[in-house]
Parts: C-alpha cells; sequence; structure tokens
C-alpha cells in the first residue's frame, strides 16, 4: 500500500502534542544541546564559529533521536502502538508519521539552534537554501535512526542508554567537535559510515562557507541515502518484530 | 441484510509462539450480524485469534477472510471493515475523549466534516458528553473502556472484535458494558468477542466456540451445548468443612463423574447421580461434615463447559492480571 502522507501527518501532529512536554525529551533532547551550545559559547566567544555547524548537527541528533526513542517505547508500553497497527495503514505511513513528529521536533530545536547562532552569535548563513535542505534530511535520517534504535526495547531509558551508545561515539567521530582529517584514518573510515558525518560537513559549508570533505551537494545526497536506508531498515525490523 | 452470510471466515489456522503452540488448526465462521463468543481459559488461544483476524499477527498456516478480504495477504482491506477493542484500553492519556477520538477518525479515513459530529455522536451514545475534555488518564476503568469501544466504532465498522471486554471492571460497569454489546448487535454491528467469563458468554452470545489449549472443542449455541449435558444430573451441596481431598472422596464414589467447587459448594456430575445421593450423604456424615443445603440444578453453560472440555470451571474463574498503562 502507497504512503499515505496525509494520516501520517496526523500522526505526527498527534505525537507532538502528547510528548513534547515530556522530562525524558526536554532534558535530553533541548537542554543538553544547548547547555553544549552555550558551554562552548561562553569558553571561547571567538571559537564559537568553528563549532557551530557541529553543535548544529548535535542539538538536532539528540533531539529527534529522544523524541523518536520516546514516542514508539511510550506507546510500545501502554499498547497504543498496538492501537496504530490496527488502523487501516501501512507499517511504511505509521511510522513515517512518527519519523514526521520526531523530525518536526528536531528541526525546531535546530532552528533555535540557529537563532543562537546567528542572532547571539553574529554568524551568517552562506548558502541558506543547502542549510534549510541539509536540516530537513538531517531531522528525517535521524529520526529515523531513532526509530530503528527503539524496536528492540520497551523502556524509556533503555531507548536513551542505546541510543547513547550510537550518538556519544558519533561526536567525536563525526567532526562535530575535531575535524575528520585530523583523526587517525581507522577512526576516519568509521566516521564515513556515519550519517551525522556528511550532516556537519554540509551544515559547515553552508553556514562558513568552508571547504569541506566533499561538496556539500553531495554531503546532501549522501544525507538523503541514508534516510531512505534507515527508513527501510526501520520498517523492515518493525515489521518483523510485530510479527513475532 | 443478506441472511446468513459468513463475514468471517477461518480454514486451519495454526500460529507457535517459540515452542508454544497457540493455535492448532481451528475452523470456524461468523455469520453477520451475531455476537459470536470465544470462551476459553487464559491462555487457551482466544488473544491470539483476534489479533490474526485483525490484521496484527500472520498465521504460519491457514486462512482467514475477514468481510470478504484475506486477512493475511490483504491486512489493510480487512482493517477497514473491523473496529477492535484489545483486552487493554489504550487510548492516549495525554489527549481528552474527544480528541482521542477525533484522532481515531483522522486514522480510519473518516471525511474531515463528520469529525466533529461523529466523535459527539458517540461521547452521547456512551454516556460521556459531560467529560467531553476530560483527558483519557483521568477516567475511571469503566469509562475508559467504554470509550476505546466508542473509538473502535468510529468509522462504522461492520465487525467489532472485543477481546475480554468486562475483564478488571466492576459489577455495574460490566453490566453496564454487556448493554452496550447488546444495542450494537442490535444495530447489526457482528460482534466476535472473546472471554474467559461462561456467564458472560451464555448471556450475549448466539453462538459459542469453546478454545482451549490453541484446539476448538466445540461450537454451537449456549442452548444447544446445554443441551449435550441433559442427561446429566447436578447437584450441589452447600457444606462445612471443605478439605482438600473432598473431591477425589466423592468422585470414588459409584456414579459420581465429576466434582467441582464453587465458592463454599460442591457441585457433583453424573447420569445417575439420584442413585448415589444415600452414599454421598453418609460419605459427608461419617467426616462429620455439616450439610446446609441441598439442591439438584438444570445444566447450565458452565455444565456443558466442564463436561465438554474437562476444565474445572473454578480455573475460568482467575482473571488475567489487568494491564494498567499508563505514561510516567
Amino acid at each position: 500500500m502507497r504512503l499515505d502522507w496525509r494520516r501520517a501527518y496526523y500522526i505526527a501532529r498527534k505525537d507532538l502534542q502528547a510528548y513534547y512536554l515530556k522530562p525524558p525529551l526536554i532534558s535530553w533532547g533541548l537542554m543538553l544541546p544547548l547547555v553544549f551550545l552555550l558551554a562552548f559559547y561562553l569558553r571561547n566567544p571567538e571559537g564559537i564559529s568553528e563549532v557551530s555547524p557541529g553543535l548544529l548537527g548535535m542539538t538536532i541528533l539528540f533531539s529527534t533521536t529522544s523524541m523518536a526513542a520516546i514516542v514508539i517505547t511510550f506507546e510500545k508500553r501502554i499498547d497504543a502502538l498496538e492501537r496504530l497497527l490496527l488502523a487501516p495503514l501501512s507499517l511504511r505511513t505509521i511510522l513515517l508519521g512518527k519519523g514526521l513528529g520526531a523530525a518536526f521536533f528536531g528541526l525546531a530545536m535546530g532552528l533555535i539552534a540557529l537563532i543562537f547562532i546567528i542572532f547571539i552569535f553574529g554568524l551568517s548563513v552562506s548558502y541558506p537554501f543547502s542549510l534549510f535542505v541539509s536540516l530537513v534530511l538531517s531531522c528525517f535520517t535521524f529520526s529515523f535512526l531513532g526509530i530503528l534504535i527503539s524496536v528492540g526495547v520497551r523502556e524509556v531509558f533503555e531507548a536513551m542508554t542505546l541510543a547513547n551508545f550510537f550518538r556519544f561515539p558519533m561526536i567525536f567521530l563525526c567532526g562535530v567537535f575535531i575535524p575528520l582529517a585530523s583523526m587517525p584514518l581507522s577512526l576516519q573510515i568509521v566516521g564515513y559510515f556515519l550519517p551525522l558525518t556528511y550532516a556537519v560537513d554540509a551544515f559547515r559549508q553552508s553556514l562558513l562557507s568552508a571547504g569541506g570533505l566533499l561538496n556539500r551537494w553531495l554531503d546532501i545526497l549522501i544525507l538523503a541515502g541514508f534516510c531512505l536506508f534507515l527508513f527501510s531498515a526501520a520498517v523492515a525490523v518493525f515489521k518483523k518484530r510485530t510479527q513475532e | 441484510m443478506e441472511e446468513n452470510k459468513e463475514i468471517i471466515q477461518v480454514q486451519g489456522i495454526s500460529k507457535k509462539f517459540g515452542e508454544i503452540q497457540a493455535l492448532q488448526e481451528i475452523s470456524f465462521s461468523v455469520k453477520e450480524g451475531e455476537i459470536f463468543g470465544f470462551l476459553g481459559p487464559n491462555g487457551a488461544g482466544k488473544t491470539t485469534t483476534i489479533k490474526i483476524l485483525s490484521g496484527l499477527v500472520k498465521p504460519a498456516s491457514g486462512l482467514a477472510f475477514v468481510n470478504g478480504f484475506n486477512v493475511i495477504s490483504d491486512p489493510v482491506r480487512a482493517k477497514e471493515s473491523v473496529g477492535v477493542v484489545p483486552e487493554s484500553s489504550n487510548l492516549y492519556a495525554e489527549l481528552t475523549a474527544r480528541e482521542n477520538l477525533i484522532y481515531m477518525a483522522q486514522l480510519y479515513g473518516v471525511p474531515k466534516k463528520e469529525w466533529e459530529s461523529r466523535s459527539e455522536e458517540l461521547l452521547r451514545e456512551f454516556n460521556l458528553f459531560d467529560r467531553a475534555h476530560t483527558k483519557f488518564q483521568g477516567f475511571s476503568r469503566g469509562m475508559k473502556r467504554r470509550l476505546t469501544i466508542a473509538a473502535a466504532l468510529v468509522h462504522r465498522p461492520r465487525i467489532l472484535f472485543l477481546d475480554e471486554p468486562t475483564t478488571g471492571l466492576d459489577v455495574m460497569s460490566a453490566r453496564g458494558l454487556r448493554g452496550i454489546v447488546k444495542k450494537l448487535k442490535e444495530k447489526g454491528v457482528t460482534i466476535f468477542l472473546t472471554t474467559h467469563l461462561i456467564g458472560e458468554a451464555e448471556e450475549l452470545c448466539d453462538r459459542v466456540a469453546i478454545i482451549v489449549k490453541g484446539q476448538i472443542r466445540v461450537i454451537d449455541t449456549p442452548m444447544v451445548l446445554k443441551m449435550k449435558v441433559q442427561d446429566t444430573e447436578v447437584i450441589e451441596i452447600k457444606m462445612q468443612p471443605m478439605p482438600a481431598t473432598i473431591t477425589k472422596e466423592m468422585e470414588a464414589i459409584p456414579g459420581v463423574e465429576k466434582v467441582t467447587i464453587v465458592e463454599d459448594r460442591l457441585r457433583l456430575y453424573g447420569k445417575t447421580l439420584h442413585e448415589s445421593i444415600g452414599s454421598i450423604i453418609s460419605h459427608l456424615d461419617q467426616g462429620g461434615r455439616k450439610i446446609f443445603s441441598i439442591q439438584t440444578l438444570t445444566p447450565t453453560l458452565e455444565d456443558a463447559f466442564v463436561k465438554l472440555t474437562g476444565v474445572d470451571a473454578e480455573v475460568m474463574r482467575i482473571d488475567k492480571p489487568v494491564k494498567m498503562g499508563g505514561i510516567n
């Protein structure tokens, strides 16, 4: 059955209405990235431009994966996810809806971070269009990563722990604080297999007009590939789990 | 409405969860407009059957059609004509009653112009209109159950699946809910319900399938099932004390085929029980037990169930733990 974007939107809207004030989401999805942003600014206001793209990537990564993990695990625990599965919707529509809600939340958090970066830290955006496209794609990619992580667990703390197992290494391996080129070759190779690398690279070029690992549109293309792959993987794993 | 049209057809469905054989080649059909009950103890395979028929779980083998659609190959189409009330009342705690119904209307493709009117209609019908703006988490268990049924009806399904509808409810709420089920039948909704409560099946169902350990033992109307044990005499003795060995003692008396304990009463079954009554009373007297009353009973569906399945009626009275749900 084809994707039903309208019903996916209803799912996303309900998720935002029901979950955006949940304590784990506020602490992991909102406070942590903003605390990082302020901490780096207060430590070295002049050097903030260098880490801004990484901080933007980190903000989106934490907010989207937290939202996705909370939505999936809460709903699994109260059997509300079963209610969605009983509705005449394809699994792809359901997961698109879940991803859409998390992506909206991540985009809102990303825009808050951008407001800090532009209006408080005083940076300008060199390529607004590619920044917008890479932001949106990153939000969807990390949302589907969050869904995939949450499929196998039932409690929110389990989902958060498992998510951190992926998120924290990504901070160090994807050029958020340390440029990828300055890392040992073995770690660089690992970094090339992680989506945050391409998100941060695209943000860096779009925000600072700096040279990057790849052309920023190639970064965006690779992000799109990750997005499709993670969505398909989430659908396949979910299908297997629900039939068990 | 076409008479006797089979709206649900199940042919040789089997399902295994790990080493546990949940269903073993079950086959049955449900006629349009009837209340069809799946009666069995906890773990018999009732919920698994509903999950298969509602497209949640794929069977290992067999075929199932709901409203003409194959639930295995075309689950989305099958789901369109079905409303499901799962065992736990699993609506959204943070949404109000009205918001929950409107959300369900959105998911089930109800036209936008009908969202408000349909939710209002259901809130009135289920006596929840004055609580329309109360969040689901603030409802009592009975109200949650009523709203969960209302949510399953939002798209006007032809078939309603009810999984253990009165489990965990107080007597008044359970009675009210059974009234709702009867009214839905009057409106032409076909109802497939599972229950472990024999009295509930007898009161509500046009036909009953008795399922034990994943196998259907018998399917018939409660009346016919009761007639199958008409040749069995039932005597109920109220007495004290009731030692644990009493059933074995009684079954040792010639003519007594089966013994069950119902609260503080002993229920004896046998084809020629009237010939054994003297032996029964003298045995109880010898043991120094005090007999308060002795009466013969007309066979009930419970008696039919005990005879046909060999499962003690007491086992059927054990409720599954109620899922509390709730979001932290």
